[in-house]
């Protein structure tokens, strides 16, 4: 079943805010192989001038979950996730993710479109932190394959 | 300017691991049966996975692991990941196509497993150092 592309434009209720923990980026520092020492050593991250461990560029992306969530939840939308593939991805950063940040992130659907049976779903999610000033913006382009 | 070319490994372990700390368990990540029922020659890294190990490229150029301002990559393969100890490699290398006037430089990115090109359009800005 196609997406319905009147979905455009369409936002979803923010997510429950996430609190960053620096074992959890610790843990996804780890699952990349990143050896940077501002990862995981409070007192290096300090000594570069953050307030905590920093967050490796990709880490925003586990974030994401419950907004991809909300639009394979909703029955509208049509999204048949097991026919996805990962088209692109981007992220704009206004300042790195820090330890302790309370992030809030609100999912956007920017653009439905289709193609020779082919869908193609961009949303975008914006993280603010607890005082509303904007951390990371991503975009994520979903390519759900037709019948 | 060319940045010198890393290779990182990947193992099945890796998306075991990277399943585990990103929260994305889709099965194609870890299950041949589900992989190859789906049309995919075998189990297949997370493109967020590739896209990380690319980012990790410019974080160790740079020796700045807040360095990146805007990155954004397209999948143009998946990097098939056979269950051996040895696994697969993805190689990154890097060229610094523009600065701008703020003095960030945007780097293009290319990323290939087995001879192929696994990522397209690949790009980081990084900032300018910090003075």
């Amino acid at each position: 079943m196609p997406l319905d592309p009147s979905y455009a434009g369409h936002t979803y209720p923010p997510a429950p805010p996430y609190l960053v923990g620096r074992e959890k980026i610790r843990e996804f520092a780890l699952a990349i192989g990143a050896a940077d020492p501002a990862y995981v050593d409070p007192e290096a991250a300090r000594k570069l001038g953050h307030p905590d461990v920093v967050a490796p560029p990709t880490f925003p992306i586990v974030l994401t979950a419950p907004g991809t969530q909300a639009m394979i939840d909703d029955p509208g939308l049509g999204l048949d996730f097991s026919r996805v593939v990962h088209g692109d991805q981007r992220f704009v950063y206004t300042r790195p993710v820090h330890g302790g940040d309370l992030i809030t992130c609100t999912t956007t659907i920017e653009q439905v479109t289709s193609r020779a049976g082919t869908d193609f779903l961009t949303s975008r999610t914006d993280m603010v932190d607890e005082t509303g000033g904007p951390v990371v913006t991503t975009w994520s382009m979903l390519v759900v394959r037709g019948d | 300017m060319q940045l010198p070319a890393r290779t990182y490994r990947v193992t099945r372990a890796d998306l075991v691991r990277y399943a585990g700390a990103s929260g994305d368990f889709n099965p194609i990540h870890w299950s041949d049966r589900v992989a190859t029922g789906v049309g995919l020659p075998g189990v297949i890294a997370h493109g967020m996975y590739t896209m990380a190990l690319a980012a990790r490229a410019v974080t160790e150029w740079t020796g700045d692991p807040a360095a990146i301002i805007e990155y954004r990559v397209r999948f143009a393969r998946p990097v098939v990941v056979p269950d051996t100890d040895d696994g697969t490699e993805v190689t990154v290398s890097g060229v610094l196509r523009s600065t701008t006037d703020e003095g960030h430089r945007i780097l293009d990115l290319t990323a290939t497993c087995q001879g192929d090109k696994v990522l397209s359009q690949a790009r980081a800005t990084v900032r300018a150092a910090q003075t």
